[in-house]
């Protein structure tokens, strides 16, 4: 590999120890060569001999490449959504420099194969693609799939996203697999047994606009029954699980995760920035500010919940409760998001979009450091896979590294989306922090025009 | 709410004389409606068809509906417009098709006004982001069923002796509304409740809670909730019963004779407790359920003039869709 690149004069962040320095990056066959701290030019010399690029990053923060361990990249299967080479391209226009890809594709991705199909270099994608295969066969929540040979082939975790592991059984058993394989699994918190019919949150928008809605029991009681699980594998079988729940957004269930976490169980959670950003009454619609109801922009899984159950999520998020950010990004096609609200598949784009609705919630409106805020997109999601060679700058490690304006101030724009999809709820949102540059394994795979 | 999108936002920018929901109407609007729908009432039947001779009419039904089809119909047929039907029971909605290519196929053959009953919450936006066409929402889903509202407002006014002029906060003052039955699976009562607290009506709602949950309190501001019925009815100036499905009483394990025994009005609780009552049904009716035929019949009943109503607030919709000359009231508010 080659192509040298020298990030000149950025202001380098370190999430993980929380800590900031002026500093230049000299990039050199895929890894960060070297990193001086200080005046900007120490490393001129070897970047001009190396034939490095020159990125001058006066002004612009340099952080580790962002991880998103919940990315839906449509293929095999639905291409006309997303590609994985589309949606990595997302990826890197949000500054993501690994995604974890959910397995609910067609066909399910359940076995080697198919692990090996979404991980192969002949899917071209721009950025880092790890993968969660399903638990199991064909996420039919039945028989748990060949973790050990899919382990042994990659995977990172294992989920039947999209839909739960219902039956105790089967997710202990899980759970106890995984835990000695040393990898998570990954629960989508849905009892589905009390959402039948339901395109969004219950409470009083679902009645006024005469849709069925979910209650938050529904998430928080597979929270509640995941950790009771937990509590009885750690006792009676030498293994210790590690649950993470997936796109959490209830109070309900954050404080089940508190309280497990307190008891010492390993319990991890994402959150997801649509959840800390809106509520329910967005499909509602507003007049006065122009949107329309039933946008099925709006309609995802979980729903988006009350201003009481977002304003837990950011709590939950500030106090430490939650581990990562995750973008849960699901891309559909135009005319598969313009029926009717209830027919709507659910799910929303979001790898471009992250990075400005976290900075703009959680740092500019609830005071949040911006480390922390980085720290929750870069070495908290590699922890949570176990990858502590990811999600930080170092040399030697893999030059996965986001420069980005953190002070950018904006209106995002899906127009200019890399997806192939459009369903977000963020067109013409405010924003805060703009992604400039992308380097995934060494090579500038983003630039802002 | 900041962050509502650019691309596919309406608001406002529905096509003017849509109705969607009872909310988008201001009480002008209210007012011109029902004075319209009177004054096309009492036209001869010559002038009215030319009103809107040979305009094309779709009636898109996707859920049927033998009362409201009819009226819409009979109503764009007073008006001399060419209708087309299209119902899920009709081979011309294909199998799968969307909404919108369905409403985009009927814009194309020339349609000009689109009616629209669907059981999906939200239906009549999808059409009318689709097509750009005017659409009249004929029910959807458990959401709403405006023409409904403006009817059973039509009928009041007509029981209270108050013109349909200059329709204001005070019109309904002092007026009680009870609204009982399955108010969680009703459009009609959705409607209602949004549309009468702004004529200065107090709204009283009634069911078991298994029908009535309390968020129905947030359809509107002033609403109140009252489990018993006897004492709601007490208060009532009108009585709008709503039809019981026997099927949503199983699914929700409530017995059928414990809701007859709490909710229904038959003539003994009537004559008790709402001697001065006006009584209104939607229909279809389960005699016998929530109503029985003494009341249904019976000297305080107006349920068929809901019904002769429904056919001319409907002509005044169709006329405010479509545009049909100025002499019959006003013709866009
Ligand atoms: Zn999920």
């Amino acid at each position: 590999m080659s192509g040298a690149v020298l990030l000149r004069g950025g202001t380098l962040l370190q999430p993980a120890e929380d800590r900031s320095f002026r500093g230049d990056v000299l990039i050199a066959d895929g890894a960060v060569a070297a990193i001086h701290t200080g005046e900007a030019g120490a490393l001129d010399a070897r970047a001009k001999d190396a034939g490095a690029e020159v990125i001058d990053c006066t002004g612009l923060a340099v952080a580790p490449g962002f991880i998103d361990v919940h990315v839906h990249l449509r293929e095999p299967g639905q291409t006309h959504k997303e590609t994985i080479a589309t949606g990595t391209r997302a990826a890197a226009a949000g500054g993501f420099t690994t995604v974890v890809a959910m397995p609910n594709t067609s066909p399910v991705t359940d076995s080697v194969e198919w692990l090996e199909f979404v991980m192969s270099p002949k899917r071209q994608a721009a950025v880092r693609v790890l993968a969660m295969p399903a638990v199991t066969v064909g996420s039919m929540g039945e028989r748990l799939t060949d973790m050990a040979a899919l382990h042994a082939a990659g995977a990172v975790g294992f989920t039947d996203d999209g839909k739960p592991v219902l039956q105790d059984e089967v997710m202990r058993e899980a759970l106890r697999t995984a835990g000695r394989l040393g990898v998570p699994v990954s629960q989508h918190a849905e009892d589905t047994r009390m959402t039948v019919g339901a395109s969004m949150n219950a409470g009083p928008v679902s009645f006024r606009l005469g849709l069925r809605g979910m209650p938050v029991e529904a998430e928080s009681s597979i929270v509640e029954r995941d950790i009771r699980l937990l509590e009885e594998i750690e006792r009676a079988d030498k293994v210790r699980p590690h649950l993470h729940v997936q796109h959490v957004s209830t109070a309900k269930a954050l404080e089940a995760i508190r309280q497990a976490k307190r008891r010492g169980l390993h319990v991890t959670c994402e959150v997801a920035p649509h959840h800390i950003a809106l509520t329910d009454e967005a499909i509602a619609g507003d007049a006065a500010q122009r949107s329309v109801r039933y946008d099925t922009r709006f309609k995802m899984n979980p729903p988006l919940r009350s201003a009481e159950d977002r304003d837990a999520c950011i709590a939950a998020v500030l106090d430490g409760t939650v581990d990562v950010l995750a973008t849960d990004h699901a891309p559909h096609a135009a005319w598969e998001k313009g029926v009717e609200f209830e027919r709507a598949p659910n799910g929303i784009v979001g790898l471009e979009t992250a990075l400005g609705v976290a900075l703009r919630v959680l740092h500019r409106e609830h005071g949040m450091a911006q480390g922390k805020v980085l720290a929750l997109m870069t070495s908290a999601p590699a922890k949570v896979l176990g990858r502590d060679d990811l999600g930080a700058l170092g040399v030697g490690l893999s030059a996965d590294v986001v420069v980005f304006d953190a002070g950018a101030s904006y209106a995002y724009d899906v127009t200019a989306t890399a997806s192939r999809s459009r369903n977000t709820p963020f067109d013409g949102a405010a924003m805060v922090g703009r992604v400039r540059y992308t380097v995934s394994q060494g090579r500038v795979v983003f630039r802002a025009s | 709410m900041i962050d509502g999108g650019r691309e596919q936002v309406s608001g406002g920018g529905t096509q003017a004389g849509s109705l969607l929901s009872i909310a988008d109407l201001s009480l002008e609007q209210v007012s011109a409606v029902l004075q319209q729908g009177d004054a096309l009432a009492a036209e001869a039947h010559r002038e009215r068809v030319a009103r809107l001779d040979g305009r094309k009419v779709a009636l898109l039904f996707y859920e049927s509906s033998t009362r409201t089809r009819t009226s819409f119909e009979l109503a764009a047929k007073s008006l001399g417009a060419m209708t087309t039907l299209v119902s899920d029971k009709s081979s011309s909605i294909e199998k799968g098709e969307s909404l919108h290519d369905t409403g985009v196929t009927l814009r194309a053959l020339g349609a000009e006004c689109i009616i629209l009953r669907s059981n999906f919450s939200g239906a009549p936006e999808v059409l009318a982001r689709s097509t750009g066409l005017p659409v009249l929402n004929a029910g959807d889903g458990m959401h709403e069923h405006p023409s409904q509202a403006l009817l059973d407002l039509r009928t009041m006014l007509e029981w209270f002796g108050t013109e349909p002029t200059g329709l204001s906060a005070d019109t309904l003052r002092g007026k009680v509304v009870v609204i009982t039955g399955d108010i969680r699976h009703s459009r009609v009562a959705r409607s209602n409740a949004r549309l009468l607290p702004r004529l200065g009506a107090r709204v009283i709602l009634c069911g078991p809670v298994e029908l009535l949950p309390e968020e129905a309190l947030s359809l509107a501001p002033g609403l109140e909730v009252e489990r018993d019925f006897e004492r709601a009815l007490r208060q009532a100036d009108v009585a709008m019963m709503l039809r019981v499905q026997r099927e949503r009483l199983a699914g929700l394990e409530l017995d059928v004779n414990s809701y007859v025994r709490d909710y229904q009005l038959h003539g003994r609780r009537l004559a008790e407790f709402g001697p001065g009552a006006l009584v209104m049904h939607p229909g279809p009716m389960v005699r016998g359920l929530e109503i029985t035929s003494d009341v249904a019949d019976g000297a305080q009943s107006r349920i068929e003039r809901q019904v002769t109503h429904g056919l001319q607030v409907r002509m005044a919709l169709l006329c405010r869709a479509l545009g049909c000359g100025e002499s019959a009231g006003e013709v866009r508010a």
